[in-house]
């Protein structure tokens, strides 16, 4: 944020709206994790005290997508979770976020077999991808932080509307393309 | 702790009950990982169950696994086999059925009317090896979503073809 002046006593600061909407975006993330393997317990580890997300604004896990803004895939996904993923996502308020974590969210990892989504991003736009199987907390952090990075980078509209519609419909025309394997 | 009866008695016991029951319906009898297989025709494996669970003798009222086998280039004509595990909770031991099928026709009844436990195993093998079970209550995939096609442990399905599924499975249909 660009703080410009910050007065005596009274105090106060000058900057756009657009700063102080991103600062409050960057340091209330709600994240809903969709833990559905072995990468779910290193995020209760991320969240409990430890390793302490609250330092980050981000430790107010949200069980419903509708109130939360950063989803959370850690772990494995089958194709039968495709349609489930798919509601969570959609059910999301905007503006929001997705982190792929750890290898098999990524890329479907060592599951290259009939069941696995070979990567979520053929499903859902993803914003950060987490390497690891699983990764650590610490990466965990650093994937957050990489999201609070690109909120402060783009602009104030990042991830709403029409961007988000157009990155939705670029992944339904690489399926109905038959890229998607 | 109760003595359990040596290999031999039960071998002996399980083959005469049921062989007299069954006449040509039960194929051969061997000892192989301390348990007593036997094989039986896929005409006779209801009454086999039936026998195997009522006769107060043998007491298979435990049905533990049930699970379908490929053998695809292991064997030339029975490529599919049906393996039933059952355990006998008063008598302490357990017991192996094998019902092998052909290719063209991998059929046989279900025994989920004898234990409700084959139910989900019955839907297992359907789903994954595509063995068809005859008087199943609810036939479909249990594993696999229900837009996929063919049978996923097949030995001759492709290990990664994929179906995608974009709708939840209305249990309405």
């Amino acid at each position: 944020m660009a703080v410009v002046k910050q007065g005596g006593a009274s105090g106060f600061i000058k900057t756009s709206l657009g700063e102080i909407v991103k600062w409050g975006r960057r340091w209330s993330l709600h994240p809903y994790t969709f833990a559905t393997a072995c990468c779910g317990i290193e995020v209760m580890a991320y969240f409990s005290s430890f390793y302490d997300s609250a330092r980050f604004g981000a430790e107010v896990v949200r069980f419903s997508p509708r109130q939360a803004d950063v989803l959370l895939v850690a772990g494995t996904i089958s194709h039968k979770m495709i349609p489930i993923l798919k509601k969570i996502y959609d059910q999301m308020p905007e503006p929001k976020w997705v982190i792929s974590m750890g290898a098999c969210a990524s890329s479907g990892g060592m599951y290259d077999n009939y069941h696995v989504v070979q990567g979520i991003h053929k499903i859902i736009p993803v914003d950060v991808f987490i390497p690891g199987c699983p990764p650590t907390p610490e990466a965990i952090i650093e994937g957050l932080m990489a999201i609070q990075r690109k909120i402060d980078e783009k602009d104030i509209d990042h991830n709403c509307g029409d961007e988000l519609l157009r990155a939705l419909e670029e992944i339904e025309a690489a399926h109905k393309a038959g890229v998607n394997w | 702790m109760m003595t359990s009866m040596d290999e031999s008695t039960q071998t002996v016991l399980e083959v005469i009950r049921l062989g007299s029951a069954l006449g040509d319906g039960l194929l051969s009898a061997r000892y192989a990982f301390d348990d007593l297989i036997l094989v039986i025709a896929r005409e006779k494996i209801l009454e086999a169950c039936r026998i195997l669970r009522d006769d107060p003798a043998l007491d298979y009222r435990l049905l533990l696994d049930l699970c379908g086998v490929d053998y695809l280039k292991i064997r030339t004509d029975l490529r599919f086999e049906v393996v039933y595990h059952l355990y006998s909770v008063s008598r302490h031991c357990r017991l192996r059925l094998k019902v092998p099928l052909s290719a063209a026709d991998p059929v046989l009844p279900s025994v989920s009317s004898i234990w409700e436990a084959a139910d989900w195993f019955e839907r297992e093998a359907w789903d994954m090896v595509g063995i068809v079970f005859e008087g199943h209550p609810f036939l479909h995939r249990i594993l696999c979503h229900h837009q996929f096609e063919g049978h996923a442990l097949r030995k001759d399905y492709l290990i990664n073809r994929r179906h995608w599924c974009d709708t939840v499975w209305d249990l309405e249909m």
